[in-house]
């Protein structure tokens, strides 16, 4: 991560432990009237490989591609990690003497809920600095889409829905594709440039 | 005409029980066996199999694009499997389409004279002749529109005849975005290929069942606006041509 030479800060997900520093923060009238500025977009297969990386507008300091491989491998290396640490709360008989001693019972993790309960543990979800934000999508099959954004705009949850639509669409099912390795389908470049050019 | 066919269902029926009936005497059981028994044919208890159904019941009935792409997708898979290069893979799956041709061109036929008169029946045996196409234009017409509008539920862009006096035989249909081509990006090595060979064996098949005997073929011809845009050449043969011009001296329409 320190390729990137920017001091990082975790904002979200699996818990807040980071604290937000006064210039990051923003109202959310400003964001949704300033313009959606996407930098670029990474995707990672289910084993931590560089599949796609693509640059939309500049403002990154662009990298070699070896440094997006080792980026991408770190990346899936710490989500892995804080998918791990989130918190697990005890499901019930928190004040039973027996559950609350240590070490006597080890609790089987389905004794075991997250902080949220109902939604797995996600990992590393946005990952915020002066410069730029970085928000990760896993999909249900472990493929990750990182998304380098302005700090500035507001959710990009629509992007990546989009994105991911478009991924299903254009590289899913196109015969020529051989899964986990890298993208090259002419159609997905095409409407994903198309798409963020007319919503930029 | 669903009277008939109905009743016709049901004779085979029968007659496909007939065996098992002999074979149920032989283990003393006399009861009448039920059609749910019968192994392999399965055959509904309201005995509405599919042959029952009018045949314009999914005349307006849309599918599942998604659906189509997956399936499209393993059948250009399936055919990529032992071929030799790119020729012979549209060979492949030219061939695939071919068969679909043959039929599909009944159904358009039977949709086309019952058009009128919606689900009354013997419109085909009354009055109006069957339109079978005679003459090239006439076919080409019928692939271009009806064709068209029953697979992809729109007209192609463009028909042309070549130019060239070389190649008097040539015609040319466009589709600025073939729908088989939707979610295909080919690789760059294999850059020649187009998969609506699949759709131009589609078209072979209808030339050939109407008795134009034909040879189709796809060919890329992207224009900035249509990245996927596809041609499909038809060339028909040389009897072909030459009952052209009788039919035309003729005065056949």
């Amino acid at each position: 991560m320190s390729i990137l030479n920017l001091p990082l800060e975790f904002t979200g997900a699996p818990h807040n432990c980071g604290r937000h520093s006064p210039q990051n923060t923003f109202s959310s009238s400003h964001a949704q009237l300033s313009i959606m500025t996407v930098f670029s977009l990474i995707i990672i297969n289910k084993a931590g490989g560089l599949i796609y990386q693509r640059e939309f507008q500049p403002g990154l300091r662009k990298l070699s591609t070896n440094d997006y491989l080792v980026l991408a491998g770190t990346f899936h290396g710490v989500h892995a990690i804080t998918r791990t640490i989130t918190p697990r709360l005890p499901l019930q008989n928190t004040a039973s003497p027996v559950v609350a001693s240590p070490g006597t019972n080890a609790p089987t993790t389905s004794g075991y809920s997250y902080p949220n309960p109902g939604v797995p543990a996600s990992g590393l979800e946005y990952l915020e600095t002066e410069k730029f934000r970085l928000t990760c999508f896993q999909t249900l099959t472990g493929t990750k889409f990182l998304l380098f954004t302005d700090p500035m705009t507001g959710s990009v949850e629509t992007v990546m829905n989009k994105i991911y639509e478009l991924y299903a669409d254009y590289v899913m099912k196109n015969p020529f594709y051989q899964l986990e390795m890298p993208v090259r389908c002419e159609a997905f470049d095409r409407h994903l440039a198309a798409w963020l050019r007319g919503r930029t | 005409m669903a009277a008939p066919r109905h009743s016709a269902m049901l004779s085979i029926s029968n007659n496909v029980g007939t065996p098992q009936s002999t074979s149920s005497d032989k283990t003393q059981i006399a009861q009448p066996q039920s059609p749910a028994q019968t192994p392999g044919l399965r055959v509904p208890s309201n005995r509405k199999t599919i042959y029952d159904r009018h045949l314009n019941r999914s005349r307006n009935a849309e599918l599942s694009r998604a659906s189509f792409a997956y399936l499209f997708a393993e059948m250009v898979t399936y055919a990529q499997r032992r071929v030799t290069g790119i020729q012979d893979l549209e060979k492949r799956l030219n061939e695939q389409g071919y068969p679909l041709g043959l039929r599909l061109l009944d159904l358009l036929f039977y949709r086309a004279t019952s058009t009128s008169s919606s689900a009354l029946s013997s419109s085909s045996t009354s009055s109006s002749p069957p339109n079978r196409p005679l003459r090239i234009l006439a076919l080409l017409h019928l692939i271009h529109g009806p064709l068209w509008r029953l697979l992809f539920q729109r007209s192609a862009d463009a028909l042309e005849h070549s130019v060239s006096p070389d190649t008097p035989n040539e015609y040319m249909i466009t589709d600025n975005d073939p729908l088989v081509n939707t979610y295909i990006s080919v690789p760059r090595e294999m850059s020649m290929l187009n998969c609506a060979a699949y759709i131009a064996g589609v078209i072979e098949g209808v030339c050939d069942g109407c008795g134009f005997e034909a040879k189709v073929s796809a060919h890329n011809q992207p224009t900035e606006m249509w990245p996927s845009r596809t041609v499909f050449l038809v060339r028909f043969g040389d009897t072909v041509m030459e009952r052209e011009k009788v039919l035309e001296r003729q005065g056949v329409k």
